[in-house]
């Protein structure tokens, strides 16, 4: 048994925003992390990070109320309005001290932190490094991470959440290179596991991404706020679905259909291809739908071949390659084959604007907590501030709520306990002969998320859909473990993380059924209105034992700073 | 249906009746014109061998995880298309001169302690400005190359120097020092040049350029390990600042 009186799950940006303030505040903190920390999904971010630094000349009146503005009219007024002016507020700050750390930011003539235009915002506010934002911002956070000597136990797949008394008193954990499961005890635990897309068969997220973090909440009693509300980005690779960033548009990118249009002018005349993310993808499937799609295939152009070689080189030259790599295409000579990709999840743990949450002891962070700053549809380049805001905020709420405790010492028994829960759950699953096909099952519940909870939804469609997550999480019973190995046990792993994402899937199915209006990302063509006499509110789902559905309560939406307003972009 | 032969290095040194290296076969099916070798391995963990152990993370090649040595060359596993290689059998091995801890998944600890040994972060003396500090695109421009690394350890794995001398830092872990040096927003005077400037640092580079080869990200190692020599030369002979 290993103790730190914070554990943190998950290396990426926000878990590291997390560790990097809890150590500054004196708390003894370690990160467990299933990958090491420099090979996080954040790493993947390139479009960019929003801040009102009004360095652009287009953005010398930009503030942080703007900022808070478009966040929240680009989340469909489900945003909590006082979390949105907290993280505008806060960004300005995290950005120099990113610098200060050496983050390698891309520069304007004068020497100051280059800005681009992205979607949705009223001004050029997004800083960027090239089209590697997520990278050089995770580097930076990893070196700051080692030159505090953040305690990093790295390969490590966090299953189980301890909790004695209604109290997070630690995680159970399989060491990936040494084999077995261990507990970790804690007096607080931060979940940034970051989000959910491995559920759908069409995202741009890393394979990891797949939802152990709030899985393990949701088990633990924790309710899943928002979960309904699933982004799609415009532009993944068609082929591929890796992302190509929005900061391609940014630059001045175009969307082309089959006849050569600029087609956005139809849906957002003044926003064109800088619309927020929900209604430029539906506008693009809407093309694919009708048949403009490219050839009458399935795909739009990006097109940036008029940017002309040097500005593609220089700001995007990571998309550059990955779509010379994945999909055999040069931007500067062919137009890019796009399609809309999943890529966010708005939903998540849900926390307040200092990452705690419902359980005492349990806070989240970043992609996999809901906070919420991104409503029904989150803006670009707020996910990588949110990871980092919310992140060391958590951090500094852990070192506050560590100095309240009287009893410091988790429970050993209940840790003993835990433990020896999750390693029957896997001598379980290893005496199973397995009689359903784990990866077809995963492949068949992934392709309904896709084909049934997409960016257009109606009540039938979706039907269909809870039916077959739900014929899934029946089958998911008859699943073995294929080997039993100790050491880097990938059956294993994607066998555990299968299940919660199972339960991920439903808490989406069932939630996008119940909310009948068309908010941000949720949209539905029975219900094509946004209802907010019914429907400004979030949705918590709680686990039940019984029945495999989650059981809804709903909260207010935090308003009081902007009066909620039709969106035209 | 395409199919390719695969050819796997599989090694359980936990498995006393065989903890030895061994090739082993299969046959891997895939839709459509393209598979790449990260594909390729997860169909043969889910339908021919579920002991196969490789890591796994991004697969855009972005997070270096599944850089692996793959047809005779140091490749990310996730940004090898098979039919770019253009071979009959894809050779699948866990990067050379590393400890193998279970099929491709090799040993990692060495290359990250020499990575914290060099001091990867930036040094500043002076009281942080109240916003940014001022950085001119051709300052910017110096570190273009270095912090596109993404520590995936082929260029360690690869370079003769290393294999010789354990001790050694290796390309990663100097690249990334020659990162920090070459920063105008960095003020380390000597802080971190002893890491460095020494028997296991840049002098046991002996130019051979394996690193600039292996590099995925086609980067030039060499060329930053070249600069932090001469710099060494400037501050220690020249008594130059930086």
């Amino acid at each position: 048994m290993i103790h730190h009186d914070l554990i943190i799950v998950g290396g990426g940006l926000s878990g590291l925003g997390a560790a990097i303030s809890a150590k500054q505040a004196g708390v003894d903190v370690a990160i467990l992390s299933q990958v090491h920390p420099g090979r996080s999904h954040s790493g993947q971010a390139q479009g960019g990070i929003n801040a009102a630094l009004a360095n652009h000349p287009e953005g010398k009146d930009d503030a942080p109320e703007k900022h808070a503005f478009d966040t929240v009219k680009g989340g469909d007024y489900l945003v909590d309005q006082d979390c949105a002016l907290q993280m505008a507020k806060d960004a300005p700050q995290v950005i120099y001290d990113l610098d200060h750390w050496g983050c390698p930011f891309s520069r304007f003539e004068d020497g100051t932190i280059a800005q681009r235009p992205f979607g949705g915002a009223g001004f050029p506010r997004c800083c960027y490094g090239a089209d590697k934002t997520g990278h050089y911002l995770l580097h930076t956070m990893v070196e700051q991470a080692y030159k505090l000597q953040v305690k990093m136990y790295v390969e490590q797949f966090v299953a189980k959440l301890i909790v004695h008394d209604g109290v997070c008193q630690g995680v159970v954990s399989y060491d990936m290179i040494r084999g077995g499961f261990e507990a970790f005890t804690a007096n607080a635990v931060v979940i940034a596991t970051g989000g959910t897309g491995r559920t759908y068969s069409n995202t741009t997220n890393s394979l990891i991404s797949t939802g152990g973090g709030i899985s393990m909440a949701y088990d633990a009693g924790v309710p899943a706020k928002d979960m309904e509300f699933v982004q799609f980005h415009p532009t993944g690779l068609y082929t591929t679905q890796i992302l190509m960033t929005e900061g391609a548009r940014g630059e001045g990118g175009y969307l082309i259909n089959d006849k050569g249009e600029r087609f956005m002018e139809k849906y957002a005349p003044k926003a064109m291809e800088l619309a927020p993310r929900d209604i430029t993808a539906r506008s693009i499937q809407t093309e694919i739908n009708e048949g403009r799609g490219i050839g009458g295939q399935n795909f739009v152009h990006l097109d940036l071949r008029h940017l002309g070689a040097e500005k593609i080189l220089e700001r995007l030259p990571g998309i550059r390659d990955l779509s010379i790599h994945f999909e055999g295409v040069d931007p500067i000579e062919a137009p890019v084959p796009v399609v809309p990709s999943q890529h966010y999840w708005m939903g998540g743990i849900d926390t307040d604007v200092n990452g705690a949450t419902v359980m005492p002891g349990l806070y989240a962070a970043g992609e996999c907590a809901c906070v919420s700053v991104h409503g029904a549809n989150r803006l670009g380049g707020n996910s990588l501030l949110e990871t980092i805001v919310f992140g060391r905020r958590a951090g500094a709420e852990v070192a506050r709520y560590l100095e309240t405790l009287t009893e410091k010492r988790p429970n050993a028994r209940s840790a003993d306990a835990a433990t020896q829960e999750m390693e029957k759950k896997i001598r379980d699953l290893a005496a199973k002969d397995g009689t359903e096909d784990a990866y077809k099952l995963r492949a068949e519940m992934t392709t309904a998320m896709k084909d049934h909870f997409f960016l257009f939804r109606d009540e039938a469609t979706m039907k269909k859909g809870l039916e077959k997550v739900l014929s899934v999480k029946e089958r998911v019973k008859n699943i073995g473990l294929r080997w039993t190995g100790d050491v880097f046990n990938v059956d294993m792993i994607r066998t555990v993380e299968f299940e919660g994402m199972v339960d991920m899937a439903l808490c989406v199915a069932k939630g996008a059924l119940e909310r009948q209006e068309s908010r941000g990302a949720h949209f539905r063509t029975d219900f094509d209105k946004r209802d907010d006499k019914k429907w400004l509110k979030h949705t918590l789902a709680y686990k039940q034992d019984k029945d495999p559905l989650p059981r809804f309560e709903y909260k207010p939406v935090t308003l009081g700073h902007f009066e909620p307003q039709e969106r035209k972009y | 249906m395409p199919e390719i032969k695969f050819r796997l290095k599989r090694q359980d040194p936990q498995d006393k009746a065989n903890p030895d290296a061994h090739w082993e076969d299969y046959t891997v099916k895939y839709e459509g014109e393209n598979l790449t070798v990260l594909e390729g391995l997860f169909y043969i963990q889910e339908n021919l061998d579920p002991s196969l152990s490789f890591r796994y993370c991004c697969r855009a090649s972005v997070c270096g995880s599944c850089a692996m040595y793959i047809n005779g060359a140091y490749r990310l596993a996730c940004q090898t298309n098979v039919k770019h290689l253009d071979v009959d059998e894809i050779k699948v091995a866990p990067m050379p001169h590393l400890q193998v801890i279970k099929d491709m998944v090799v040993n990692m600890d060495d290359f990250f302690a020499k990575y914290e040994y060099i001091m990867p972060w930036l040094i500043r003396n002076s009281p942080d400005p109240e916003k940014e500090i001022i950085q001119t695109p051709e300052e910017r421009k110096k570190i273009d190359m270095p912090v596109d690394c993404i520590l995936c350890g082929s260029c360690y794995s690869s370079c003769p120097s290393s294999w010789g001398e354990e001790n050694y830092l290796g390309p990663a872990a100097l690249l990334k020092a020659y990162r920090f040096e070459v920063d105008s927003r960095d003020e380390a005077k000597r802080e971190r040049m002893p890491q460095w400037d020494n028997e296991r640092g840049v002098y046991r580079c002996h130019t051979i350029m394996n690193c600039v080869e292996a590099c995925p990200k086609e980067l030039i190692p060499t060329e930053g390990i070249q600069w932090l020599k001469k710099a060494a030369v400037r501050r220690k002979v020249f008594r130059k600042a930086k």
